[in-house]
């Protein structure tokens, strides 16, 4: 630790201080703002939730989620992430690719779209699907006439979480291949590589941890999403439910321990992709580091 | 193998970075492209590599043209200011990859690839290295492995874009030296970037000298040192001095006294002297000369720098002098230039 010049024989090390340390007073006073913000708002709601879940022990946990139709939300809240992850994985890499090595007429306006499921809200994005495949819409009919159901059915709840969710992977990416620039990729080329080759041994091995948090906040909030897809859902007991829309129903019906077993759940799911993240960071640390420093 | 560059014009957007360029390189030669930022001499380097392409001309690979290939069928090595190595391999595999990604039938065994690579790390002095990650090795480690890695595919031509822009001063040197016994030894056809005027002289067979995206001057170093054909090239190239003088009867004149030097064959009017540093006889305080009163006098290394006032305005004159010569501030000198070329006006560098 460097000593401050201030700090001569008579002065005790309490005021050895750094010219950016604040006071004591100022230091822990920030801290216990944090902590106390954390503890109040994170840990204090997770602890109900698990403790509500498993207020009648840990059966009745297990029986209410073998309950039919709480297990088809379980079913579906996983088949809609299973398709809309790789989807905006799919687009948040080639919208990334395309923002940061090329140049081209409209590369702002697509920056500013790409945010756009963030600033709208998302029961507004929910309506926007309603009113684009309703019955009173344009395709809405033709749809119908050949027996495509996409609203109150598993297709509009995919695209509405695709919606809802695409920003993810690309805003990871963007500012991480902006730095990156494009000479590796030059060195590669220059080397006889194919363009596939170039992509797939340079250019991925380069972002594949923006990638994977990308993927794992992206994997994160199609679980959790309610507001557009309870909008395009249509809450049809055992087939369009999702999780967070099941929470919703059972909470409606007193059924509490149902409830929070499904929002427990839920929350198991979070943290695991939490967990996740964590361990894969300490474990490559030293990789990481690398990539960022060379 | 022989690279000739035709009537190459680039632009980029509205910008010419390129005007109308011709340049024929040498099979086995190493040639350095030397000018300022902004001189379009790193575009042209890209444009040989395929990394560009030329709005307008031709780049000839041998008797055949390269301009519609692609920077992968061109088989050239590029090696980049800023190594541009791939960071989650490790050396050996970086300097392998050439050979790696080729087609099955033309990719020799893995076997023969690792010996190839190792082979080429020992040339580079790195052997012993090559599990090393790029992040375990110094900058000019790395700037090796980056050679070692365009030379592996066995290259066309081996295009290097400012090389040692990145190292410092000392480990610059040493690499120069380095590349010149790489080059002596493979006899790769080569071309590298780069500002720095000591670097291009020391290091190349001949020197392209490019400002606004023109080339000056094409030579050898000497020649180009010793006779530089524009005002720009004089005053890019080394240390110069310039002074606005007159040409009359066969002599220079700056006001009313003639510097002793004699111009026969110049036609009469203003022009501009130029001169370097060294290329100075002192004499004594006599007609025929230059005058002046010393100003600032410096001790650089083994020379004497002398500034010296010659009564124009804006218009100091720095002569080199032996270091045991006394040449106090306020004094007087007289020289007279041994070398120097005259350009006319209009045109001053």
């Amino acid at each position: 630790m460097a000593h401050d010049f201030t700090s001569t024989g008579h002065h005790t090390s309490e005021t050895v201080r750094t010219a950016t340390s604040e006071s004591r007073l100022a230091r822990y006073g920030l801290i216990a703002t944090a902590l106390c913000f954390v503890a109040l708002f994170l840990l204090l709601p997770l602890a109900v939730v698990f403790t509500e879940a498993l207020r009648n022990g840990p059966g009745e946990f297990l029986t209410v989620l073998r309950d039919p139709e709480t297990f088809s939300a379980i079913r579906l809240t996983l088949l809609v992430a299973a398709i809309a992850v790789p989807l905006n994985l799919v687009f948040g890499v080639c919208a990334a690719w395309a923002i940061a090595k090329y140049e081209f007429k409209g590369k702002a306006f697509l920056t500013t779209l790409i945010d756009l499921p963030f600033s709208v809200s998302p029961v507004v994005s929910g309506l926007i699907f309603v009113l684009l495949f309703g019955s009173h819409s344009l395709i809405g009919p033709w749809l119908q006439s050949h027996g495509i159901q996409i609203l109150f059915a598993v297709p509009g709840i995919v695209i509405a979480t695709v919606f809802i969710t695409f920003p993810f992977v690309a805003r990871e990416l963007i500012p991480l291949m902006q730095e990156q620039g494009t000479s590796d990729e030059e060195a590669a080329l220059s080397l006889g590589a194919s363009g596939w080759q170039t992509f797939w041994y340079v250019t991925l091995p380069n972002i594949k941890w923006g990638l994977l948090y990308g993927v794992l906040l992206c994997n994160a909030r199609a679980m959790g999403e309610f507001g557009a897809v309870s909008v395009v859902s249509g809450h049809i007991r055992g087939l369009t439910n999702t999780m967070p829309l099941q929470v919703e129903i059972l909470y409606n019906e007193y059924n509490f321990v149902a409830a929070f077993a499904v929002a427990a759940l839920l929350a198991l799911l979070a943290l695991v992709t939490l967990i996740l993240k964590t361990l894969l960071e300490m474990k490559f640390s030293a990789q990481i580091a690398a990539s960022r420093r060379h | 193998m022989e690279v000739r560059v035709q009537n190459i014009r680039k632009e980029f957007g509205r910008f010419p970075a390129l005007n109308d360029v011709s340049l024929d390189i040498r099979s086995g030669e190493l040639i350095a492209l030397l000018g300022p930022s902004g001189s379009g001499k790193t575009t042209l380097l890209r444009l040989i590599a395929g990394l560009e392409t030329p709005t307008e001309g031709t780049v000839y690979f041998g008797e055949e043209d390269a301009s519609k290939k692609t920077v992968q069928e061109r088989n050239i090595g590029f090696v980049f200011q800023h190594y541009a190595l791939f960071r989650h391999m490790t050396v050996l595999d970086n300097v392998s990859f050439g050979l790696k990604v080729r087609k099955a039938s033309r990719r020799p065994p893995a076997a023969e690839i690792r010996a190839r690579a190792l082979e080429l790390l020992e040339l580079v002095q790195l052997g012993g290295l090559e599990k090393r990650y790029p992040a375990q090795l110094s900058g000019g480690q790395r700037q090796r492995v980056a050679l070692a890695r365009a030379m592996a595919v066995e290259p066309n031509v081996l295009l290097l874009d400012e090389p040692f822009g990145a190292l410092d001063a000392q480990v610059r040197k040493e690499l120069r030296r380095w590349l010149r016994e790489i080059h002596d030894r493979t006899g790769h056809t080569t071309v590298f970037v780069t500002h720095d005027q000591d670097e291009a002289l020391e290091l190349a067979d001949r020197v392209v000298v490019m400002s606004k995206g023109k080339i000056e001057q094409i030579g050898t170093p000497d020649e180009i040192y010793d006779q530089p054909n524009s005002p720009f090239v004089f005053g890019f190239i080394g240390e110069s001095n310039i002074i606005p003088v007159r040409v009359g009867n066969g002599q220079l004149w700056i006001g009313d006294r003639s510097i002793g030097v004699s111009a026969s064959g110049e036609a009469d009017g203003l022009a501009h002297l130029y001169f370097r540093p060294h290329d100075v006889e002192l004499l004594d305080d006599s007609d025929g000369s230059i005058a002046g009163t010393v100003a600032v006098s410096r001790r650089v290394a083994g020379t004497r720098h002398v500034e010296l006032d010659i009564g124009i305005s804006d218009c100091r004159v720095e002569i080199e002098l032996p270091p045991e010569m006394a040449a106090a501030d306020g004094s007087r000198l007289a020289f007279r230039p041994t070398r120097w070329r005259l350009f006319r006006e209009g045109a001053a560098g």
